[in-house]
């Protein structure tokens, strides 16, 4: 059996491809991999078309990464989904947008496309939709007295559009089968051919909770491809704003998935917890949610010394706040009863799915962008990446509290060592077609960014995957066997974006 | 003379809880409202929302049947029957001495009933889910309820609210643990049958963990209202009744002189600001319970009527 390094020989390298290689594979070496896959030895990235080709982000056990692709001029691949289940939305999605047929793939039907774009496959051939999309067939749940529950994409709550169709058997839930796309954008068809300033700013579009993270995502591509490299300023200040980041969302999500268990008093302070995070960002940087202020090569605004005594001053009031909201979510039991045992995803899945963020940390698998592969600064910070095999609610709950005390810990250990210096170093625009891609750590996991650069310096091609790809099937995975009640917790502890995962 | 006097203090009480229903409403979600360091809507706000949805237009499903439209008037003039036969500020009401606490339950019940017919009556998926629920959470709290009655009843030797009031001012009824299983197990159904957490949670936004809200789902318009009116008497009604029969100080006696109805009425006040403190600091402090874990709940109120009604039964055969 072929390494990732020997597979990654056996075919035709890209020039100009960075960080990591990438390799024109043939499609023997394209099963090999699949087979790989399926076998668990290695990891699955992501997956994305393009006209006439496919490629797949690898990780192997060793940390190390590579991008296979394989030439498609016919539009025909072999299916990985077919043998590693967790490719089967992205090549459905795939399908959609380019017309790329995974050959083998057993589902058929559609996933972003909804039938309303009046043109079938967008990014490659744009033919004309003639005939209406047939009807969308869910999976079929079978036995006697199974009724079904279909619940969205409306939702009673302010929350995003998606279509939750539940098979329960009086409350305990046989089956639930997502269906997303509701808010596709289009995002990488607006990349395409857009410059990179204007890409970037649409890439902090792409999922409005983790705008930093896709903001650094981008721009790390982006300089990966042209060979450039943020001043050290400018990657201290990126990871502070992803820091802080991390910590709104998980002030705002603990407090949230208490308050789907009807208990609003964490609601309520985490709340405050969360407004102050956000409070001391707009003081920072200008923006609440520090959209646009990462830019490739570099960050668009300075912190001033007002903004270094605010984050203290955020620093010492959440450390002063946060432990007796711990305590008091350890000490309800009757919060407890509802989040212990509720929505258990297998240790199994989630390393299959290679989940990433609070969900698969919850779930035993230790994987954390911040460490593999890792980017500057955090190999100099330290930080725990806390991990609990639990798998339920309140282990996801756990993980994210820890995860909140680690941001705190790595704010203070980033005011402390921030190096001064400029704030930008202008990527150079590329002589001829570059690729780059870069993988950070959002607050809900890794998100994937590959970037292909024209010789114009406009983004020729660009593939933004949010993490919740791997996350919205383990959903369904964990949900089984519960009640339909619970489904709500459950939803809330994993949080997966609809933004992100529709584009 | 004495009719008309009769019939007056009937009315005003008629007309004070449905008066005073939207305010105590209000004053519960203003005080958890403050307990979580928020402002607050004015507590006048659900009779502003009252009138918003009364001028509204009402939105039928397609498939809607008589009953639909029917049942929001049913539940409003069967809870408000029922809220004007619970002794508020004095005792001795005219359409009292028809009706004792049995009826109050078989008003309420009939009510809920419809309500449950209606939330299935147009085919959703959500107005079944909470009628099923609904309908497990009625054969738990009914039984139980019953159950606290016979141990009141035992205690007083009537079922009829005035006499049971009247009995426990008494000093020598004192205290009993009877009474006190009795009042516990009350609460606990009351919390049940009001849709308060930890059984149902009444703000929720969550379709999937509804039960009373999931049942009103398709409803808009003044059948919201009658609804929405319905539940606020609802609660008043069951603080009223716990207020009454374990709390009785104050209440006017019949005939009285006006003075006393005054003082009935500051005390009746002074116990519904109190109850509904005390619901709000409760729901504050405790997160919803699985839907499963309900019969548990219901069931330890059950326990506690049945046990009540034993020790009575014990202690008086010795």
């Amino acid at each position: 059996m072929p390494t990732l390094d020997e597979l990654m020989r056996q075919g035709r390298p890209v020039a100009r491809h960075r960080p990591w290689p990438r390799t024109v594979v043939d499609a023997a070496a394209w099963n090999a991999a699949a087979g790989r896959l399926s076998d668990g030895d290695w990891t699955l990235l992501g997956l994305w078309g393009e006209a006439g080709a496919v490629h797949m982000a690898l990780l192997d056990g060793t940390g190390g990464i590579g991008v296979v692709s394989l030439d498609c001029a016919d539009g025909r691949y072999p299916s990985i989904g077919q043998r590693h289940p967790p490719a089967l939305r992205l090549e459905r999605a795939a399908r959609d947008l380019f017309g790329l047929q995974p050959l083998g793939l057993p589902d058929i039907r559609p996933w972003l496309d909804h039938g309303g774009w009046g043109l079938r496959h967008p990014l490659a051939a744009r033919t004309e939709a003639t005939e209406p999309a047939p009807s969308y067939v869910f999976l079929p749940g079978e036995g006697e007295g199974l009724h079904q529950i279909p619940v969205g994409p409306v939702h009673a709550g302010i929350i995003e559009p998606g279509h939750f169709r539940f098979t329960a058997s009086g409350e305990t839930v046989v089956r639930l089968e997502q269906r997303l796309g509701y808010v596709h954008k289009g995002i990488e068809g607006l990349m395409a051919g857009a410059d990179l300033d204007r890409a970037a700013a649409l890439a902090g579009r792409t999922s409005g909770d983790s705008t930093v993270a896709y903001a650094l995502a981008f721009a790390r591509a982006a300089e990966a491809a042209t060979g450039a490299t943020a001043p050290p300023r400018a990657q201290w200040l990126r990871a502070l704003m992803a820091e802080l980041e991390r910590l709104a969302n998980h002030f705002g999500d603990i407090g949230a998935i208490c308050n789907d268990a009807s208990f609003t008093l964490m609601h309520a302070h985490c709340g405050i917890l969360r407004e102050r995070v956000l409070r001391a960002a707009d003081a920072c940087f200008g923006h609440r949610l520090m959209r646009d202020r990462i830019l490739p090569g570099g960050v668009a605004v300075d912190l001033a010394n007002s903004g270094v005594a605010a984050l203290r001053a955020l620093i010492a009031e959440c450390r002063a706040r946060f432990p007796a909201l711990t305590e008091l979510y350890d000490n309800t039991a009757s919060l407890q009863d509802r989040t212990v045992g509720t929505g258990i995803l297998s240790a199994a899945l989630a390393r299959q799915y290679a989940a990433g963020g609070y969900v698969g940390r919850a779930s035993g698998r230790s994987f954390d962008a911040r460490r593999t592969p890792g980017y500057p600064p955090y190999d100099t910070l330290r930080f725990d990446v806390p991990s609990l095999d639990a798998g339920d609610v309140d282990a996801r709950v756990w993980v994210r509290i820890r995860e909140a005390e680690q941001s705190l810990s790595l704010l203070e250990q980033i005011l402390h060592q921030l190096p001064e210096g400029p704030l930008r170093a202008e990527p150079t625009p590329p002589s001829e077609p570059c690729e780059g891609m870069a993988l950070t750590e959002s607050f809900r996991g890794d998100v994937l960014v590959w970037l292909r650069l024209a010789a114009d310096g406009t983004v020729a091609r660009c593939h933004l995957r949010d993490p919740s790809w791997f996350q919205w099937p383990l959903l369904e995975a964990a949900i089984h066997g519960n009640i339909v009640a619970d489904f709500p917790l459950c939803n809330k502890s994993f949080n997966c974006s609809y933004s992100g995962h529709d584009l | 003379m004495a009719l008309i006097l009769d019939l007056l203090v009937q009315g005003g009480q008629m007309a004070l809880v449905l008066a005073l229903s939207p305010l105590l409403t209000g004053f519960v979600r203003k005080v958890k409202a403050r307990l979580l360091r928020r402002r607050g809507p004015s507590m006048l706000q659900p009779y502003r929302d009252l009138l918003r949805l009364l001028r509204k237009e009402v939105v039928l499903a397609d498939n809607a049947s008589w009953l639909f439209r029917v049942t929001p008037y049913l539940i409003f003039a069967a809870t408000w029957v029922a809220a004007a036969l619970v002794p508020t500020f004095a005792i001795g009401l005219k359409f009292s001495w028809t009706a004792d606490l049995i009826a109050i339950i078989a008003l309420l019940g009939s009510a809920r009933f419809f309500l449950a017919l209606a939330g299935m009556d147009v085919g959703t998926s959500f107005g079944g889910i909470g009628s099923s629920r609904e309908v497990m959470i009625a054969t738990l709290a009914e039984p139980a309820m019953l159950l606290i009655v016979f141990t009141l009843a035992l205690v007083a030797g009537s079922t009829q609210l005035s006499m049971v009031a009247v009995m426990m001012s008494q000093p020598e009824v004192g205290l009993r643990v009877s009474l006190g299983l009795a009042l516990i197990g009350l609460i606990m159904v009351a919390i049940a049958e009001n849709a308060r957490i930890p059984v149902d949670n009444p703000t929720t936004h969550l379709e999937l963990t509804m039960v009373h809200e999931a049942m009103v789902l398709e409803y808009s318009g003044r059948h919201l209202a009658m609804i929405e009116f319905a539940a606020s008497l609802k609660l008043l009604l069951y603080i009223s009744l716990i207020a009454c029969v374990f709390a009785p100080w104050g209440i006017a006696a019949p005939d009285s002189a006006p003075l006393a109805y005054a003082i009935g009425t500051a005390a009746y006040l002074g116990k519904l600001a109190l109850g509904g403190a005390l619901l709000a600091l409760f729901e504050t402090s405790i997160a919803k319970m699985r839907v499963f874990r309900v019969p548990d709940f219901l069931g330890a109120a059950l326990m506690l009527g049945l046990l009540g009604t034993l020790l009575l039964f014990v202690s008086r055969s010795l």
